[in-house]
């Protein structure tokens, strides 16, 4: 890579909203860096696409690109629609764990059946943010929110394996501390034929990390560092053990036939009869 | 059918599968739906034709995710169209209103069935007119077509795509069971006017204000659009705070729609101004009205109508030219008074209105029964 990475290079010039130490700026980073080392000096054959919440301002307006940003939870079905219209684009989703895993997790569960050839980015930060702190999917058990002040009576779902079991090309889980390694599966990510998703889990000092008794951003990302698990090792593990562990890395890279292909091949058929 | 596009011809047809044809003849190149009665046989026969001119046509998870797919593949440059009914149409409310603050052309096909909720459904309907119009939330404006035939789920289906189009706004066809399904004879004209989105020049960047209507591009063109259903300047930037820019935004888009009630409207009219007796009516209702106005006229009642195949925006002025001349108006409607107080709010104290209705089991308001209103109904007394 000759030319050195500068984040501007994609961006409009429009100041964030990220509150401070916010992990979606860690994100957006790694992504772009995972775009300038695949060679793109710029977002035209990208079209972003982000539903409600604080992740989904990650492209929009910030990329200087196309950037979609629909409904909550709404952004697969809207990038559905528009990758089969138009195959050439590199359809990108940006979605928190409220957004993809909460009130949109249908489509994230049919994206995946139908290998629908669209990247997701799930930015896990186990909490909703933007709405103050309340409870969600991802929430770990007996976590303090400020809808269940009495710690969370429910377990967490597990989005990446849920994606692996529906039929994705490419999952992988990393946290914000593995800057490398998120980067890596990015690129990976982003060339793959097919349906292919990114967990990244992710810090919330403002709304979650405060009220868990992990005061600081730095003890947020030592939490993140002390529970992470390689893939490996985990499945060495019982259920049990595993329990409120991050199990990061590759979880599962394969060639499927994609939705794209798929539906190609049946209007050629259709035409070829009519 | 073996043929790729439809050619002039005369065919018996079902109406959803003529809303289907029409859609393909209008250009519409992608469908997304959800089985449900009694909508599904416009998917059914989509799924078979639209590959056939290398459109495509999927069955997405629910309604949501069908109205969320025809909102992305609009913004990808392609005519498209869902179906569905009552309950689908109540899930899909919410990205209609996304298409309407994002000014997404689109194309929304309700055939009505007996609510609410699940109700009755395969018996016909008229209970959706009002959630047509006010489903989703906040201020906004809607284009509502409303077919009483076959030929008219035709011809009306290219016209909801040519005024998508050409207003940039979703458009919804509102049909009923019976006009969906009964077979009439259809004539496919031989020519078709199509109209097709405004595309901005190369230089081009405000797609979502200064003009009324703006131009539209497509993803992956080089405009680097945003598109944001968050109340948005002229260029698409977010601003969710500025009294001034929401005003101005939501203005524009119940203006553009609102201030061109007059030219949106179309009615079929019949002795509007010279009536004893005017008929307020659309879809399948308004069938029975032919026939009322020939066993009135052997008595010697003059009986005017209009039938509303724009039902929204209301067309005021047309109604209000009847309440001038009729003694009376009747609004015959299978819901519990849904235009009725429509008609009410036009014509005023101009003129007395009166409903007529029938409910549930799919049973039509006969001639008979509106005739018996016009000769010894509620305005007699």
């Amino acid at each position: 890579m000759t030319e050195v990475f500068s984040i501007r290079t994609y961006l409009r010039d429009i100041p964030l909203p990220f509150c401070p130490g916010c992990g979606n700026i860690t994100v957006m980073d790694y992504f772009l860096r995972a775009v300038h080392e695949l060679g793109h000096k710029d977002l035209r054959k990208f079209v972003f696409l982000s539903g409600i919440g604080c992740t989904a301002w990650i492209p929009s307006p910030h990329f200087e690109a196309d950037s979609i940003h629909t409904t909550h939870g709404r952004s697969i079905p809207a990038a559905t629609g528009m990758k089969l219209v138009r195959p050439e684009l590199n359809v990108v989703v940006f979605g928190g764990d409220g957004d993809l895993v909460g009130i949109g997790l249908s489509h994230l569960i049919h994206a995946a059946r139908r290998n629908m050839d669209i990247k997701v980015i799930l930015v896990n930060n186990m909490i909703y943010g933007m709405t103050g702190g309340q409870v969600a999917p991802t929430t770990p058990f007996k976590a303090k929110t400020t809808t269940t002040p009495y710690g969370s009576f429910e377990h967490p779902l597990d989005a990446t394996r849920l994606v692996v079991a529906a039929g994705a090309s490419y999952a992988a889980r990393w946290t914000t501390i593995h800057g490398v390694q998120l980067k890596e599966a990015m690129k990976k990510m982003l060339t793959t034929e097919g349906f292919a998703f990114v967990e990244a889990v992710s810090q919330c000092p403002t709304a979650f990390g405060r009220r868990v008794g992990l005061k600081t951003v730095a003890d947020m990302l030592r939490w993140f560092k002390e529970n992470s698990v390689p893939l490996e090792e985990a499945e060495k593990m019982t259920e049990k053990e595993i329990e409120g562990k991050i199990v990061v890395g590759e979880h599962v890279s394969r060639r499927l036939p994609t939705l794209t292909e798929t539906i190609h091949e049946t209007i050629e058929e259709a035409r070829k009869h009519a | 059918m073996n043929k790729k596009k439809v050619e002039q011809s005369t065919f018996f047809w079902q109406g959803n599968e003529a809303c289907a044809e029409a859609a393909i003849a209008a250009g519409c190149r992608f469908f997304a739906g959800y089985p449900i009665t009694p909508a599904s046989e416009i998917a059914e026969h989509l799924a078979e034709r639209l590959p056939q001119v290398g459109g495509i046509a999927i069955q997405m998870e629910d309604e949501i995710a069908s109205m969320g797919a025809i909102v992305g593949a609009s913004w990808a440059g392609a005519k498209a169209m869902t179906a569905t009914s009552g309950p689908g149409f109540s899930l899909m409310q919410e990205n209609i209103g996304y298409a309407f603050m994002t000014e997404t052309p689109c194309v929304i096909v309700d055939v009505q069935r007996a609510g609410p909720s699940t109700g009755q459904a395969t018996k016909c309907g008229q209970g959706d007119v009002m959630q047509a119009r006010w489903g989703t939330h906040g201020d906004y404006a809607s284009i509502v077509l409303s077919p009483n035939s076959v030929q008219e789920m035709f011809d009306l289906t290219i016209q909801a795509f040519n005024l998508a189009e050409t207003y940039r706004a979703p458009v919804i066809l509102l049909a009923d069971e019976v006009v969906a399904h009964m077979r009439e004879r259809i004539v496919v004209p031989a020519k078709i006017e199509i109209l097709n989105r405004r595309k901005p020049k190369p230089t081009e960047k405000a797609f979502f204000g200064v003009e009324e209507i703006p131009p539209m591009p497509s993803v992956g063109a080089g405009f680097n659009v945003t598109v944001t259903g968050s109340t948005h300047d002229e260029y698409g930037i977010r601003s969710t705070a500025d009294p001034k820019v929401h005003q101005k935004l939501v203005e524009r888009l119940v203006g553009k729609i609102r201030g061109n009630a007059d030219r949106l409207a179309d009615v079929e009219e019949h002795n509007v101004k010279n009536c004893d007796v005017g008929i307020v009516s659309y879809g399948c209702t308004s069938r029975a009205v032919y026939e009322t106005v020939d066993l009135a006229r052997e008595r010697g009642i003059k009986v005017g109508f209009i039938r509303l195949k724009t039902v929204w925006p209301f067309p005021d002025k047309i109604v209000q030219v009847m309440a001038k001349n009729a003694k009376a108006i009747i609004v015959p409607e299978m819901n519990l008074q849904q235009i009725f107080y429509e008609v009410k709010r036009a014509v005023g104290n101009a003129v007395s209105v009166f409903p007529l209705n029938k409910i549930g089991g799919g049973e039509m308001i006969t001639p008979e029964e509106l005739f018996t209103e016009i000769i010894e109904g509620a305005w007699k007394k």
